[in-house]
């Protein structure tokens, strides 16, 4: 009988990927665990394995596709026996699916083309291309931006390197750093040990002493092993010292959930970080704000949290991708203006945002949409302005509820524009628990774009 | 200083400091029954041949980083008596300008990093300033002190692989005066061997006499060379004993006050040297004498100095949470 092999997903955020190479032709037998194909991502290359013996009748996909959706068919397998089979039909119909997704491609190809000269990171050329360009508006993933915010001042300043776990030779765990390696080499672009509290540590002494280390972090739910290097040690040596010893440093890596990896992976350290004096935090949004705010990071003289987000990594913008972006530290972006409600976010609490101002528009809201971009120092000067004008907010942000940014920014507004609120401030967060495993749990414990335009009905005293 | 052929003069260099180091913490423990200096202190007594021999060897440029029992390595590595008890005392001419206290003094220009108050932090620190030496290829070392006590904390032994995996000029200094707080060794280490904790990550280590300054300065030279040589880390494990209490509010009812004495009267490093300088160089009485005087003078101008020195401007409050 028939069996057809799917594109598999490598990862729980995976939604597509490439076949790199294909390792088997029609007539090939094959056993289970026999490498049949190369699927690449652009956070990884996997081998690909059979888990079916018999004969491959068809490549349905050829070598070098791009973008193939998970589950889409890939090749027909002949084997003997088993359940399920499968109408031959059924097989045809999909395949041609999967080709009116070649041609729906081969369509935007043209776009494809210009994404691919941002995307391939490999082109180390491409990159420095990009660099000359002032005031160079093209589409940019979060993840080239953070690469390239990383290349950049490592260009301009000898003194920054990067460590971290897999930041070399593997090219990254989520692909950030690849290509720094071959550019920069092995003294400036250090393989760890899985050790963060000791690496982190070291690395602090490291800016104590004068130079410049970007510490990335695998994700920040590792971080907790080195909390108190990160605490005791970078924030608080400033002000201990009478001003005498600063700790220029960046700790950077995914942070918040990514999808389906349970408790200990997926949390928003945000307002743990935020709640210290000698630290700044930043959590960027969008590839724009990525890249311009890690360069700020970069140059800083003191300890900056730079909280990214494995979702967003694959994520496209258009961005001004000019090497003198350099955005500065502490100023919210006024996304986008309305009288109506604030709405004040950050992170990937703005990408629910904009899903649900999308649904408020359609509702007749006009909603001001505030990225904070900075978590501290919080920019309360646009805050308020911006409460003044529309007399109602909420927050949104994907983090625990209790001592969430939220609740702070709410008490601080008011504080300070008490006269001025038509309703009290609602956090739109996560849920107070543990993050859950199981797909609808998980759904249910994260915001939605459903929650914010409750919200916002709620402060607008709507139905 | 080649400690083969020891002269005089830097034999007294070395008796000023531990004498220094000795009456200074006398001094401050005084101003803490007086109420002058607050918070934790910890005092350095007992301890001075280790700090003193190794500042001896040390060359322009090298670093020191250590815990909360500081005083002792400010003094060796020629930071002012004065600002030193100014800080200590909470005030504006303090090193920290009164923010940083006992435990939390710093100074570039000396290359003194601290003063650490989180048990075993300054080890990964240290390693990290070794680092930044082969970062920056200036040959420099930096000598990381801990006690016992500390040795047994993870991030040290976290810090002894990448130093060895990356070949960091640095000298761990394992002070061990055997009691961590009111902890005996034996109580708290399965093994009493601390020179001998480097040797799973291949860092060679020795077990030197912390008692005696002319022993500490060979070993540490040594050591030094390994680690400028390109080599990696090198441990040395200072026998030594303290005093007083692990702070001062430590009524150090887990060792007999006899055992304490015993160890004054039969291993005092400044009694050690002392009598080498009479034996080998003929000092007088009349010139231990002189230079009591001249320390005791020195001590006083630091206390005094830093009496009346003014508490911080309230202002201070606000200023160096980060910096420009």
């Amino acid at each position: 009988m028939k069996t057809e092999i799917l594109m598999p997903s490598l990862s729980p955020t995976m939604e597509e990927g490439s076949l790199a190479k294909w390792y088997v032709s029609p007539g090939d037998n094959v056993k289970p665990g026999d490498i049949i194909a190369d699927i690449e991502t652009d956070k990884a290359l996997m081998e690909y394995e059979s888990i079916e013996e018999g004969t491959i009748v068809e490549l349905v996909v050829k070598e070098g596709t791009e973008n193939i959706k998970v589950n889409s068919l890939i090749a027909i397998i002949e084997t003997e026996g088993g359940e399920g089979v499968k109408d031959e039909n059924n097989v045809v119909t999909k395949k041609d699916e999967v080709l009116d997704i070649n041609k729906s491609e081969e369509v935007l190809s043209a776009e494809e083309e210009v994404r691919s000269v941002t995307a391939n990171l490999k082109d180390e050329k491409t990159i420095k291309q990009e660099v000359n360009q002032n005031e160079s508006i093209s589409e940019l993933t979060v993840r080239e931006a953070i690469n390239s915010a990383i290349a950049e001042e490592m260009r301009h300043n000898e003194d920054v390197f990067l460590m971290g776990e897999e930041v070399g030779e593997y090219q990254g765990a989520y692909k950030v750093s690849q290509g720094l390696l071959e550019e920069f080499g092995s003294d400036r672009v250090i393989d760890t040990p899985i050790t963060e509290h000791g690496f982190t540590g070291l690395a602090i002494g490291a800016a104590f002493a004068g130079i410049r280390p970007i510490v990335e972090f695998m994700t920040f739910n590792f971080a907790m092993q080195a909390l108190d290097q990160i605490i005791n040690s970078a924030a608080k040596t400033n002000y201990m010292s009478g001003g005498q010893i600063n700790c220029p440093i960046v700790f950077r890596g995914p942070n918040g959930a990514a999808a389906r990896v349970a408790a200990q992976h997926s949390q928003d350290f945000a307002s743990l970080y935020a709640s210290i004096p000698g630290l700044k935090v930043i959590q960027p949004f969008s590839a724009e704000d990525a890249k311009g705010l890690l360069k700020a990071a970069i140059r800083e003289n003191n300890p900056v949290i730079f909280l990214e987000n494995e979702i967003l990594y694959g994520k496209s913008f258009q961005a001004n991708i000019s090497s003198n972006l350099v955005i500065p530290i502490g100023k919210a972006k006024t996304v986008s203006t309305g009288d109506d409600v604030t709405i004040i976010s950050y992170g990937i609490g703005m990408m629910h945002t904009l899903e649900a101002d999308k649904k408020l528009k359609e509702l007749g809201i006009n909603a001001e949409i505030i990225d904070l971009r900075t978590i501290r120092p919080i920019d309360f000067d646009t805050i308020i302005d911006s409460v003044k004008k529309t007399n109602r907010c909420i927050t949104v942000e994907e983090s625990f509820p209790v001592c969430s940014i939220g609740s702070y920014v709410g008490s601080q507004i008011m504080i300070r524009a008490f006269d001025y609120l038509d309703a009290p401030v609602l956090n739109c967060t996560g849920k107070d628990v543990p993050m859950p495993y199981a797909e609808n749990l998980e759904k249910a414990a994260l915001i939605t774009s459903d929650e914010i335009v409750f919200s916002v009905k709620q402060v607008l005293y709507k139905d | 200083m080649n400690m083969g052929v020891t002269s005089k003069k830097q034999l007294l260099e070395l008796y000023h400091k531990m004498l220094l180091i000795r009456r200074f913490e006398e001094k401050a423990g005084q101003l803490y029954g007086m109420g002058h200096i607050g918070g934790f202190c910890h005092l350095y007594i007992g301890q001075e041949a280790i700090v003193v021999g190794i500042d001896s060897i040390k060359k322009y440029g090298d670093q020191n980083i250590t815990s909360y029992r500081d005083h002792g390595h400010m003094l060796a590595c020629g930071m002012d008596p004065k600002m030193v008890m100014a800080e200590l005392t909470g005030r504006s001419t303090g090193y920290s300008k009164g923010k940083g206290g006992s435990m939390h003094m710093f100074s570039k220009s000396e290359g003194f990093y601290g003063g650490h108050g989180i048990v075993g932090a300054q080890v990964p620190l240290g390693a990290g300033i070794a680092f930044a030496n082969k970062y920056k290829k200036n040959k420099r070392v930096c000598f990381t002190y801990f006690g016992e006590g500390a040795a047994n904390q993870g991030q040290v032994y976290e810090a002894f692989n990448m130093a060895s995996l990356w070949k960091l000029p640095v000298v761990f200094v394992i002070e061990n005066n055997q009691y961590a707080m009111g902890t005996s060794m034996v109580r708290a280490s399965s093994t009493e061997e601390m020179f001998a904790r480097g040797l799973a990550f291949n860092i060679p280590g020795k077990a030197v006499n912390g008692m005696n300054v002319l022993d500490v300065a060979k070993d540490a030279s040594a050591a030094a060379d390994h680690c400028r040589s390109g080599k990696g880390p090198f441990i040395l494990e200072m026998k030594t004993y303290r005093y007083r209490g692990h702070s001062m509010s430590d009524p150090a009812k887990y060792r007999t006050r006899e055992e304490v004495q015993k160890i004054r009267e039969e291993k005092d490093p400044i009694d050690t040297l002392r009598s080498l300088l009479i034996k080998k160089h003929k000092i007088s009485e009349k010139e231990f004498k002189a230079k009591d005087a001249e320390i005791k003078a020195i001590v006083t101008e630091a206390s005094d100095f830093a009496l009346n020195s003014p508490e911080p401007d309230i202002q201070e409050l606000w200023t160096d949470v980060y910096a420009d």
